[in-house]
Parts: C-alpha cells; structure tokens; sequence
C-alpha cells in the first residue's frame, strides 16, 4: 500500500526538472524561461519601437540628463550588474555544494534589487515634486512607463529570490540539483531584467 | 530509467552538487568539476569589471562631455551592445548555449526587427519628404 503511494507521488512529479528531456537536451524549466523570456523581448520590444516612433516624429525631444537624475541612474546601473554578479556566483555555490555562499550571494542579489527599488522612488518623488507626470509629455509618458514596466519587473524578481532565499531553500535538502537549477532559471530571468537596463539607461537618461 | 528514478536525490548526497548537474546547457552535455566552476567564477568576476568599466565609458561620454546627440547615440548604442553581448554570453551563457535556444531566439530577433522596422520605415519617410 505504501510502496503504492510512493509510486502515485512518482508519477504526479514533473518530469525533466533535473536532467535533460532527451529531444530538447535541455531540463524544461530551462526551455520556459527562454520561451518567456522570448515574449518578453517583444514586450520591451514594443515600448522600445514606440519610443524610437515618438522621438524621430517630434519636433524636439529632451534630453534626459537635462533634468534626470543621471548620478543616481548610473548608480542604479551599478546596482543592477553588481545583483547579476552575485545571482551567478550564487549558483556557481550551489554547484559547488555551498549552501551558505549560495544563500549569501542571493541576499545580496536581494539587496541589490531593493537598492535599486529604493533609488527608483526617489527619483520618481523628485519627478512628482517638480510636476512632472506621466501626462506632462510625450517623453515623461515614454520615461514613466518604460522604467514603471521594469521596476515591476525589478519586483517579481525580489519576491522569487525572497522564496528561494527563505521558504523555497528547504529543497536543498531533498533535492539539492533541482533547487540549484531553480537558482539558474531565476538568474536567467534576473540577467534579462539586467540587460533591458542596460539598454533603457543610456536611451532615457544621457540621449 | 525512467526519469522520475533519476531526478530524486536523497539527503545523503554528496555535498558538491556540480557533477550531478549535467547536461544543463551552457556545456552542452559537460559534467563540471569543482575546479571548472572556479574558472568560471574567475571569468563572472572579469565580466563584471568589464561592464562597470563600459557603463562608466557611457556616464563619461554622453553625460560628462555633453557630445552632440548624434554622435552620442552611436557612442551610448555601441556600449549598450558589447554590454548586452557580454552579460548575454557570459552571464546567460549564450556562448555556449544549446541550438533550440539559438533557434528560439533568433526567431525572437526576426520579430524583434519587424517591430523596429516600423519606425525606421517611418524615419526614412520623414527624411525623404524633408
């Protein structure tokens, strides 16, 4: 009866969550991650199309280190590649089999991306003091939506590495692969939000 | 084997994880010793260097010699790329990825073009009726 269960609770697991689907090559929540990741390259995509369409049919456009806080983007900036420097070091821990480094390095990614969080809303207070809104141009409307969508992304990103840092870590006892690989997918994810930065600072900042 | 029996590991596991994580992708089908996975860190760490060297390149360029703006998006645009190629290939591992990624995401930059295209079309349109 109990081999019976055991059996049953085999055959609800998700296959290749570990090891590789022998047609992909890859474990599948690899290939998720690179197929969201694929939608979210249209996503920013679009606002990117959008903000090349609304500069080059403008008479005049801003530049944004006019009136930006350029020295408190370019520590962001900072901020961000530092989080995607302890996300892979944290993985490369947890290959090694170093729990604790590996934890370490994800609260630093974590305190990295709510660093970041923090900058951001004194950047948008400074925006609000000087009435500047979403509604006040087409550039303020471009700065506010496409920072807003990353900063959301900034978000999802610091409530994943929450649950893998605390609630999500008991895994490493029972199954210390899966969870790494956990650690690799969110990195990936984590990158990407990187690079969307690394694009959107020199566009709206210092262009 | 089915799989089920492969990808349950128990507590007694050895401590280093990094032979059983196999086959992830970024050696295709490489098993990655103790002594690979320091390289490696060694390489995360140069990268890094790199790109706070290239974001400060940018901050000095656009911001601090306040450059005519065409020349400064060439400038920013060009930084922006080697940084996105670097965290790209080293940080993602699309250097040594597997093809059904490539072939994902070059499906991803055919549509990625089709969006800019758009403006781009609308640009050179703007310069033919000047």
């Amino acid at each position: 009866m109990e081999a019976h269960a055991h059996g049953a609770a085999h055959e609800l697991e998700i296959p290749y969550n570990v090891h590789p689907r022998p047609d992909t090559g890859l474990y599948n929540a690899k290939l998720g991650i690179w197929l969201f990741l694929a939608s979210e390259v249209m996503l920013f995509g679009a606002l990117f199309s959008s903000l090349i369409l609304l500069r080059t049919a403008a008479p005049t456009w801003p530049r944004g280190w006019t009136f930006l806080n350029v020295p408190l983007a370019t520590v962001n900036t900072f901020v961000l590649i530092a989080s995607s420097v302890t996300v892979v070091l944290a993985w490369a821990n947890l290959r090694l089999g170093n729990l604790k480094w590996g934890r370490l390095f994800i609260a630093g990614t974590l305190l990295c991306a709510l660093i970041f969080l923090v900058n951001k809303g004194f950047e948008y207070h400074h925006e609000f003091e000087m009435h500047r809104y979403p509604r006040t141009s087409n550039f303020m409307a471009t700065y506010f939506t496409m920072t807003g969508l990353h900063g959301l992304h900034v978000l999802g990103g610091v409530v994943v590495f929450l649950y893998f840092l605390f609630p999500g870590a008991k895994m490493w006892k029972t199954d210390r692969a899966r969870y790494t690989n956990r650690i690799e997918v969110a990195g990936l994810y984590w990158h990407f939000v990187d690079l969307v930065w690394i694009f959107l600072f020199p566009t709206l900042y210092l262009l | 084997m089915t799989e089920q029996t492969v990808a349950v590991e128990t507590p007694a596991a050895p401590p280093a994880v990094a032979e059983h994580v196999h086959g992830e992708g970024h050696e295709p089908g490489g098993h990655h010793t103790p002594e690979e996975i320091k390289r490696e860190i060694r390489v995360y760490l140069y990268v890094f260097a790199s790109l706070a060297v290239l974001t400060a390149l940018t901050v000095w360029a656009c911001y601090g010699l306040k450059m005519p703006v065409h020349y400064a998006i060439m400038i920013a645009l060009a930084i922006a790329c080697t940084k996105g190629f670097l965290v790209a290939g080293f940080f993602m591992h699309l250097l040594t990825e597997r093809k059904l990624i490539y072939s994902i995401l070059m499906l991803t930059v055919f549509f990625f073009a089709v969006l800019l295209w758009g403006p781009w079309h609308h640009f050179i349109d703007m310069i033919g009726h000047q």
